[in-house]
């Protein structure tokens, strides 16, 4: 609920600040003497300097960017120290950071037209307690990422609260060795995203209210192809927001009520969490054969099979039950009927049969459930959803447990 | 790495003794008067905040002028920037040349100083309205660049100093006397006058970061580079006050460029605009040397595995049937990144003619679409031959 606490504080700051600004003068779009001042500390910063933000609504029309190591920005709580880039005129981003060695806590970034935080190629990157919010509520115009650390290495991300974007609230691409921890991600696409990026724990989040709450995928073409995540102890529930996202991005061709999608990533271990509620399915493992990118061309080497993939000990309740889309509608009313629900796991069936040994696929490649009474679904994508099938008894297996992700000096 | 140090440390006293030398020596020029010194001044570590301390123009009230040696030059292709004409030059200290690279930035000496002014033609240059006009600022060099009918707008140094080069945006004052260093950017509002009527727009000028944002040109050493100045962009000829002459040709003879081959024939980019070139050409200049600043294998677009240099061969790689990686609004509602034959589902035409920021490619140094590098590029997909339909 407080999430709408910072809603309405915002709201409120805003029309203070809009009275301010329209007593100055048609031309004013911004409040330039901040604009500025922040900008050249961003630049001015050595290795060591920490920026701070006081407390106040701060308006921007034009992208931050940070290049330098070593530096934290720090403001005085993420309902306190807002920057808001409602006036925005020019920049892909809020805050663009180029630089390793970096902190960034305690503040909000609101309303940018593109990305809210943006951090590239840079090691031991901590974001720590940062808001990222469109305050107009989920709209396919806002932002794409609302925290988006890129090629980075080291990297926590851990209390932050993410709101309302049209891609994924907290978003990891192409990075090594993350931990995702205690943030919230609500009114996203997708809430929390782990994509194409090796070692990544993600645990204690709450993700609700997304189109899907926590994604683990690997894209094709990119340089780094990911594997080793570990999704556990995070709260997905209630993950059933129509997709707002635009149609050719990756996300966009996830249902509405998806808790947790595994999508041609390999090596990832779903345990302990408290899945409830995800009206689609609670977790769905698929291929890039199931998605609306599987048609393009992809460079060689690319793996499109979900493989070892671990799935125990998790807690499931509800979800299921009222699917997004007419295929997966019909398809549950077909084999569960009108009151009935999908089993709480669904695997779209794509397989490497390359790999197959006396028609079995090899344990280590296997999708393993040993999580009680929890059935999986085969909807037989490659047969064109002939032949659906609850088959749990192949998914009956246990593959070795992954170790646990230790930062090099972040955190 | 001892080694190197050691060279560090000697030549930053040089550089200090070098400093000394040019405090005295601007000091007795701008004792000769007002007309200014006759040459350039290379600042080895403090950034003016007066682009005149760099004294590459000479001003008489009425036009400017290049200092001596300041050589001006125009590239086969450029960046589209919001309409605005641009002034290019070069300087190097006496005696010191840039070595000829195939494809890279040519290797430029410390002391180099190259500028870029961004500025429109107008009627009144200390009003907001200015003209969408095709740049001739060769012609108007050699006309005697007059002020009264330009309006200056910023002009960018990026300076080869001993640590790599520096990129500092000076933005210019109503009078047109003076630009000031503005390192956090700024921001003009401008209404641009075509015959197709007038659009208001914010002339964006970037940060000193995002300066960075085109010329490190490699994501990882983020190191600064000059774009314009390679082999393929400056082979072109140029009205020079004293001819006609071909650029590379004229910098060699002017000794600012060594190490041209002699036997090869040299590479050369497309000139955009000009029909008579072929189609697919003129649109890998355009994507050349408007995007694979950023979209090359080491990039800051890297991120996205699309690299749109003019040596990328045709494939996923360059788009083709590319799915897009994390462009957001940017895709549109299309699947990829170049759809053959069809402009309209490909998400390169799209996001070349979005000004949404969001959307918009290149992200950064335009407020306005062009539109006719729109129609280039829609013309090459529409002339591209093949579907992205592929069986898994």
């Amino acid at each position: 609920m407080h999430t709408f606490r910072y809603q309405g504080l915002t709201a409120i700051l805003l029309i203070a600040v809009a009275a301010c600004t329209s007593d100055s003068g048609p031309e004013t779009v911004a409040d330039a003497t901040y604009q500025e001042t922040l900008q050249l500390e961003l630049l001015d910063a050595k290795p060591g300097t920490v920026i701070t933000i006081p407390e106040g609504v701060f308006s921007f029309d034009r992208s931050l960017s940070l290049a330098v190591d070593g530096v934290t920005i720090r403001g005085a709580g993420m309902d306190k120290s807002i920057l808001t880039f409602k006036d925005q005129v020019a920049g892909a981003e809020g805050l663009l950071v180029t630089a390793s060695d970096f902190t960034i806590e305690d503040l909000a970034i609101e309303d940018t037209r593109g990305d809210a935080l943006k951090v590239t190629e840079g090691n031991n990157i901590v974001i720590r307690r940062v808001r990222t919010e469109w305050t107009g509520g989920h709209k396919t115009s806002n932002g794409a990422y609302g925290i988006y650390p890129v090629q980075t290495t080291n990297v926590l991300m851990e209390g932050n609260v993410a709101i309302d974007a049209s891609d994924a609230g907290l978003y990891i691409g192409q990075s090594k060795n993350v931990i995702v921890r205690g943030n919230r991600a609500e009114y996203n696409v997708a809430g929390i995203e782990i994509e194409n990026t090796i070692d990544a724990d993600v645990y204690d989040n709450v993700a609700t209210n997304n189109t899907g709450g926590i994604l683990v995928f690997n894209m094709p073409n990119l340089q780094q192809e990911g594997k080793s995540t570990r999704v556990f102890n995070n709260q997905v529930f209630d993950n059933n927001t129509d997709n707002f996202g635009h149609k050719g991005t990756p996300v966009a061709s996830v249902p509405a009520g998806s808790g947790i999608v595994v999508n041609s990533n390999d090596n990832v271990e779903i345990f302990g969490n408290e899945i409830r509620n995800n009206r689609t399915a609670n977790v769905i493992v698929s291929s890039v054969y199931s998605t609306n990118y599987g048609d393009g061309d992809t460079v060689d080497g690319y793996d499109p099979y979900p493989e070892a993939i671990y799935i125990y000990d998790n807690v499931f309740e509800g979800g299921g039950d009222a699917p997004d889309g007419l295929d997966l509608k019909a398809l549950k009313l077909a084999l569960y009927g009108f009151g009935g629900a999908f089993p709480d796991v669904i695997w779209d069936g794509f397989a490497d049969n390359a790999k197959l040994i006396d028609g079995q696929m090899p344990i280590m490649q296997r999708i393993c459930v040993n999580n009680g009474d929890v059935k999986v679904l085969n909807a037989d994508g490659p047969n064109d959803y002939s032949d659906p099938r609850e088959e749990s008894t192949l998914h009956d297996c246990d593959l070795p447990k992954l170790p646990s992700v230790v930062l090099g000096s972040a955190g | 790495m001892r080694l190197a140090e050691t060279a560090v440390s000697s030549s930053g006293v040089c550089g200090l003794k070098l400093r000394a030398w040019l405090v005295v020596v601007a000091a007795t020029l701008l004792s000769c008067g007002r007309a200014g010194p006759a040459q350039p001044v290379f600042h080895t570590l403090e950034n003016p905040a007066r682009l005149s301390a760099w004294q590459l123009f000479r001003f008489n009230g009425k036009t400017l002028t290049l200092n001596n040696r300041v050589v001006p030059y125009d590239l086969n292709s450029a960046l589209f920037s919001d309409y605005a004409h641009k002034l290019r030059t070069v300087w190097l200290p006496e005696g010191s040349a840039a070595a000829y690279d195939e494809a890279e930035t040519f290797a430029f000496p410390v002391g180099t100083v190259i500028s870029k002014t961004f500025y429109y033609p107008t009627s009144d240059p200390s009003g907001k309205r200015v003209l969408q006009q095709n740049d001739a600022t060769a012609d108007r060099l050699l006309a005697g660049f007059d002020l009264s009918s330009v309006k200056l707008i910023e002009t960018r140094l990026l300076v080869r100093r001993e640590h790599g080069w520096d990129a500092l945006p000076y933005v210019w004052n109503a009078d047109q006397t003076e630009a000031m260093l503005k390192r956090a950017g700024d921001l003009k509002r401008l209404d641009l006058v075509s015959e197709e009527g007038t659009q208001s727009f914010p002339y964006v000028v970037p940060n000193a970061n995002q300066c960075a944002g085109c010329h490190a040109t490699n994501a990882t050493t983020r190191e600064l580079r000059p774009i314009g100045p390679k082999a393929r962009h400056l082979n072109r000829s140029f009205a020079y006050a004293t001819g006609v002459a071909n650029q590379l040709q004229y910098w060699q003879q002017f000794g600012l460029l060594e190490n041209v081959p002699a036997s090869v024939e040299l590479p050369r980019n497309a000139v955009w605009n000009d029909a008579s070139e072929p189609l697919d050409q003129r649109a890998r200049a355009y994507l050349d040397i408007n995007c694979a600043h950023c979209h090359n294998a080491v990039g800051p677009a890297d991120t996205s595995g699309l690299h749109l240099e003019a040596s990328t061969t045709m494939g996923p790689t360059l788009g083709r049937c590319k799915p897009p990686i994390a462009a957001g609004t940017g895709t549109g509602d299309r699947q990829f990144d170049i759809v053959p034959g069809n402009a309209d589902a490909s998400i390169f035409a799209y996001r070349m003619a979005a000004t949404e920021p969001a959307v918009m490619m290149p992200e950064l140094g335009r407020s306005l679409a062009h539109a006719e590098g729109v129609r280039l590029i829609s013309d090459w997909i529409d002339a591209l031959d093949g579907s992205c339909e592929v069986a898994p």
